[in-house]
Parts: structure tokens; sequence; C-alpha cells
């Protein structure tokens, strides 16, 4: 934007601008202890992650529609940002639900590096954030406040758990893949910590850049070195190719293939025979048959048409955590350090199972291990129950 | 590394260069004989491999008819394309193609967004390219990826004929040296353009419907072919057919051995590739050769 040459405004003109905003913001106050609780979504509504917002949008209403649409007692009135999973108008979007809205809690989002400008722009505003999907360890490490909390999971997570299932297999000697980038490496880097503290070795880590999906160069490294086991992070388009080219290699007869539950989540149709049997972990399972679970797709699929998954879950799980909150304050938001801090002791009573959160802010999960069979990943146990994570670098 | 893995490495390398150039010669066709930058090309890839996979169904096991009638319907799509659109860009500045052309891959984007959806998509390999024969010992090199190189080199065999060795070949030669004394001894050069671009929209929706079994088909998978297309008709040199082949062939083997010995700055290799040749030779490997 470029700033207009102005006439400054003379001292008295001034102080009458002051006035009237001092009595607006007055004014603004009062409405918020009585009026609707405001709710801002900065999610992805478009591109390649807009079924992912939708999906996570949905879930949360339909909590919010379960406790009669009220919170607290509460109206709630919801704005909408479409944060295009682009990092670089990420902290302009935010603004605008916290400086042009003024929402009193943020929701948002899938992308993580929109979701570290999130944490930026929600510290500096003391705003109350929850997070849906976004896995970047920093939000819940070294970004960590008491106001930012994650209702998903931090990409260490799922890591950690595969390397554990890989590990008790009695593989020794690993091989990784991943795109070189945050998620990429994070995940990876849970991996190695627990398979090798279960007395396996990681001996080569191979990457390449992101989005790039050639992985032909890659996959003849790994037949020449034969580890015991290969362990993969990838999502969305790149999973598939990568797992229809690891069988098209004739690998997966010979080195089994584990990967974070990203390999194989959306994209089981698309990746159809060369997926069948894999092992993967993650904090959901399609047909996890529980009586929560199943209660909760029954609403979801007769409220929206559709059946739910894993990111639908994350969005229904972040509006019981605002729920809680709100509800031990009576919905008066501005006892906040009792709203956080029962935010913080509950006990979410997810679909995916019961979880508590962390002092970091984070879900502290039992992590299954599913195996790709038709086009459901399939529960196949639990890989790790109560699993937290370690939250390094965060001070709180 | 031993010899096997070695020859294993190079032979990835040539099908990866192989196919880049399948997709680039279509590129530098347009953008050395008629001058436009034309950043919609990724989005014709993209729409060959869609094209692949909407097609696939009605076709089943006539794969190589498949291949032919959506060439045809992507020739078609790009002759209208240029009548439409790129025929008022000629004489414009650089600017205003980038402006337009960018334009219509958001236009691609959303109309694929709308038609087929979100969703990543796999396509199947024909029955009888299924499979792969033993190499290495432990790994198998899929039937698929054999037939896609020998496609590719079918193909550039092709282009440099008709360029070469054909009256049509002469005409666009003519045309892209001195456009104003072409049409002065009577050819027609609009009609000459619109074939060229048809032939380049062509190429490239080619090169997507060969490649989408490989990749599958998924939002936004014209993008990243269409940075490494200009980086191979950067290198190759602008409007150059062998010049692109050499490129592709270069990025295909800077590319393989720059993920296996440099893991970390794999990404970094060809780039420094392009501007290593660029320092050397500033207008790329081969000047244009007509």
């Amino acid at each position: 934007m470029r700033l207009l040459p102005m006439r400054l405004p003379s001292r008295s003109k001034l102080s009458l601008v002051a006035a009237a905003f001092c009595a607006l913001a007055a004014v603004d106050a009062q409405a918020q202890a009585t009026g609707p609780i405001k709710v801002g979504f900065m999610l992805p509504y478009t591109g390649t992650y807009a079924s992912l917002g939708n999906m996570i949008e949905s879930g949360f209403k339909l909590y919010v529609q379960e406790q009669g649409g009220k919170l607290g007692g509460r109206e709630i009135q919801y704005f909408k940002v479409d944060d295009e999973s682009e990092p670089s108008k990420a902290t302009d979007n935010v603004n605008k639900l916290i400086k042009r809205d003024q929402v009193d809690v943020l929701v948002g989002t899938v992308h993580s590096g929109v979701a570290l400008a999130m944490a930026k722009a929600a510290k500096d505003s003391n705003t109350l954030l929850i997070v849906p999907n976004a896995g970047a360890d920093a939000i819940t490490g070294p970004m960590c406040g008491p106001n930012i909390l994650r209702s998903s999971f931090s990409n260490w997570q799922p890591g950690y758990s595969t390397g554990v299932v890989a590990a008790q297999k009695g593989y020794k000697r690993a091989m990784t893949i991943t795109w070189n980038y945050a998620a990429g490496s994070e995940t990876v880097k849970g991996f190695t910590e627990a398979f090798e503290k279960g007395g396996g070795k990681v001996m080569k880590d191979l990457n390449l850049p992101f989005p790039n999906v050639e992985f032909q160069a890659l996959l003849t490294e790994i037949a020449a070195q034969k580890p015991d086991v290969v362990f993969a992070f990838f999502a969305g388009g790149g999973a598939v190719k990568f797992v229809k080219d690891y069988a098209a290699a004739g690998l997966n007869k010979s080195i089994p293939l584990f990967g974070s539950g990203f390999l194989t989540d959306g994209t089981l149709e698309a990746q159809g025979a060369a997926a069948q049997g894999l092992f993967t972990t993650l904090h959901y399972a399609d047909n996890l048959d529980t009586p929560r679970n199943n209660a909760f797709r029954k609403s979801f699929a007769l409220t929206y048409k559709a059946q739910a998954d894993v990111y639908a879950v994350q969005g229904y799980d972040a509006a019981q955590m605002l729920v809680a909150g709100v509800n031990a304050v009576k919905g008066d938001l501005s006892k906040r350090d009792a709203l956080t801090a029962a935010m913080h002791k509950v006990t979410v009573d997810s679909p995916r199972g019961k979880f508590t959160i962390s002092a970091a802010g984070n879900p502290v999960q039992d992590m299954y291990l599913r195996q790709a069979t038709g086009n459901n990943n399939e529960f196949r146990g639990v890989a790790v129950k109560a699993l937290a994570d370690p939250a390094r670098g965060c001070k709180l | 590394m031993d010899l096997p893995i070695f020859l294993v490495q190079c032979l990835n390398a040539v099908q990866y260069g192989l196919l880049l150039f399948l997709v680039a010669s279509g590129l530098t066709l347009i953008f050395g004989i008629m001058g436009v930058i034309n950043l919609a090309h990724g989005s014709f890839y993209m729409i060959g491999a869609y094209l692949a996979f909407v097609l696939a169904p009605y076709f089943g096991e006539w794969y190589l008819t498949k291949l032919l009638v959506g060439v045809a319907l992507s020739a078609v799509f790009g002759f209208v394309l240029e009548w439409l659109f790129f025929s008022f860009l000629y004489q414009r500045e650089h600017l205003q193609q980038v402006l337009m052309t960018y334009a219509l891959i958001l236009v691609f984007e959303e109309a694929r967004s709308l038609l087929v959806g979100n969703d990543v998509h796999g396509v199947v390999t024909p029955e009888w390219l299924a499979g792969g024969f033993q190499l290495g010992g432990l790994m198998s090199y899929p039937w698929y990826r054999v037939f896609a190189s020998v496609a590719c080199v079918l193909i550039a065999l092709g282009l440099y004929f008709v360029v070469n060795r054909t009256r049509l070949g002469m005409m666009i030669r003519a045309g892209a040296s001195n456009r104003d004394m072409a049409r002065g001894l009577g050819l027609d050069i609009k009609l000459l353009y619109r074939i060229v671009f048809a032939g380049g929209v062509a190429l490239a929706a080619l090169a997507g419907m060969i490649a989408a079994p490989l990749s599958s088909v998924y939002p936004g998978m014209g993008g990243s072919v269409l940075i490494i297309c200009f980086v191979v008709v950067v290198i190759g040199g602008i409007g150059s057919i062998t010049g692109a082949l050499i490129a592709s062939l270069l990025v295909g083997f800077v590319d393989t051995f720059g993920k296996v010995f440099f893991a970390e700055y794999s990404g970094v290799g060809v780039y420094l590739l392009m501007a290593v040749v660029l320092v050397w030779r500033p207008e790329g490997l081969m000047k244009r050769a007509y």
C-alpha cells in the first residue's frame, strides 16, 4: 500500500479523535461481555488444501451445534478468512481477524508456515489461538504460549511412534526419505530418535527439494544400500507417486516401507494396489471401532452427507477444547487465565480416543498403528500410549 | 557405488532427461519461434496428464489410441487458444505476455478444480506395459519407463525430421529468422504460428499423458514442471531443439547424481549448472540453430 501525503490534523482535532476513540472502545468492551463470542476461522478455502479447511470448519461447527449452538451460554459468531496456504500473506490475513474483526479466538490453520505466522501474531496481540492441523514442532516448542493450543499433533509425534514400531519389529538398519522442508525433517527426526532408542541405526537420510517427485534415483540408492526398513514422509500427490514408484521398482517385496500416517491418508484410492499392506502411524484410524467414533461419524454423515476424516476430527476437537475453557469461566472471556488453565486441564473426549493437553498446549495422545487395506487405513493396535511431544525449546 | 548401480542411475538420468525434453521442446518452439514467454506451458502438461486420467475409462486397453486422441484434442485446443489469446501477444512487451499467460495458469487451475476436483488420482498403466524386468539383483525396472523413453526418442527424431527435412519445417525456420521477409514472400505467417503453437501445446500435453501413469495427477503439477522447463530452454539456447535435447539430458544427469551424492543440496545442482552454462555461453549451449 502506498502512503498518501496527508495534512497533519491540528491538536484540537487530534484530541477530539482520541476522545471519540475512547468512547467507542468503551462501548465495544461492554458489547463484548454480553454479545456473541467471535470465532475467527483462518483456513485454506481455496487451493490444494481447500478440502482440509472445509473439513476442519465442518467438524468445529458440528460440535458447537451439538452444544445447542452456544458457548458458555453465549451466542457464537463466525468470521472467515481464506489463508490460501500462502505464508507471505499470513500476517496480513491474521490481522484482518485480530484487528478488523476483533475476534476472541482464532482457529487455524493447515499449512505450517502460515500457522507459525499466526502463532506469532497471536502471541503479540495475546489472542487465543487453536491450531487444528499444522504440525510444525515450533508452534508448541519455541513459539509456545499459554494462549496457543493445538488440537492435532506435532510433526515429531507420528515420526516417533513409527520409529517405536519399526524398532519393535526387530529392524536394525533403516533409511529415511522425505522432502527437504520442515514437516519432513521434523517427522524424520522423531523417527530417528525412537528407532535408535530401540536399538536400530539410521544409515542414511535421503531427501529431495519440495515438491520434487522424481524419486527414481533415490530408489536406486535404496536398492544399492539394502536397509532392513525404509521410513518415508510424503503427503498428497508426492505420497501417491512415491508409494507407486516404490512398488514399481519392486522394493516393496524386499524392503518394508513404513510411513507417518500422511503417506496413506486421503491417497489410498490413487495409490491402489501399490499401497496395500503398508504400515503407518497416526493419531486417528479409519474404522476405529469405538462408540465415541461411531457416534461422531454418524452425526457428521447425517449433517454434511460426507464421510468424516482426521481433519474433521481435529476441527471437532478444537471446538471441544474451546467449549471446555469457555464453560469453565461461564462465558466471561475476560477471565483469560482461568480460561486457558481450564483448556490445558481438560480431558478431551475425542473421536480418536481420550486425550489430554500438555503444558506446551499439544495433545498427549495415543498413536495408532494402521495398515492400508482396500481404501481404508485399518486400525491394527496402539503404537504408543499417551505420547507427549517433548516440546523442546518451550519455556512454560 | 559399484558399476551396476551406476548404470541403473545413468538409465534413470536418461529417462528423466528424455521426459523433460518432451515438455521443454514445445516451450522452446513457442518461445524461440514466436517470441512469446509462455508461463502457461506447465498447464498444458497438466491438462495432458488430466486428459490421460479422464479418457482412461473410455479407452481401456487401447492405450496408444488414447494417446492419439489426446494429442488431437490438445492440438485443437492449442489452435483455438492461439486464435483467441496468443495471436494478440506477439507484438506486445514481455510483461504483458507474462501477465496474460500467468492469468491463464490461474484459469486452467480453477477449471481443473471445478471439473475434476482437488484430489490426487492415479492413472493405471496399460496391461501390456505393466510389470518390469529384474535389474541389479534387488530392483526391478518398470517396462513403462522404458516405453516412455522410447516414445520420447521417437518423438525427438520426428521433430528433428519435421523441422529440418520438410516443407513445413522450412517455413517454420523462415518465419522464425525473419517474420516480415517470410510474409513478403507469400507465407501465411498467422496460420504458421497457429500451427506451431498447436504443435507446442500438443507436445506438452503428450508429455503429460506419458508421464501421468508414472507421476499420478494432482493439483499444481504444472508449476514444478514449468520452472525446470525454463531451465532446460535457457541452458539449451532459446529456440534450439537440439539444444533442448542436450540440456534435458544434462539436467537429468545433474539432478539424478546430485540427489545421490549431495542429498542435502540436491535442489541447487540444476541451477548451479544453469549459472555455469550461462557464464560460459550467455546464449545457451546452442545458439538458435535456424
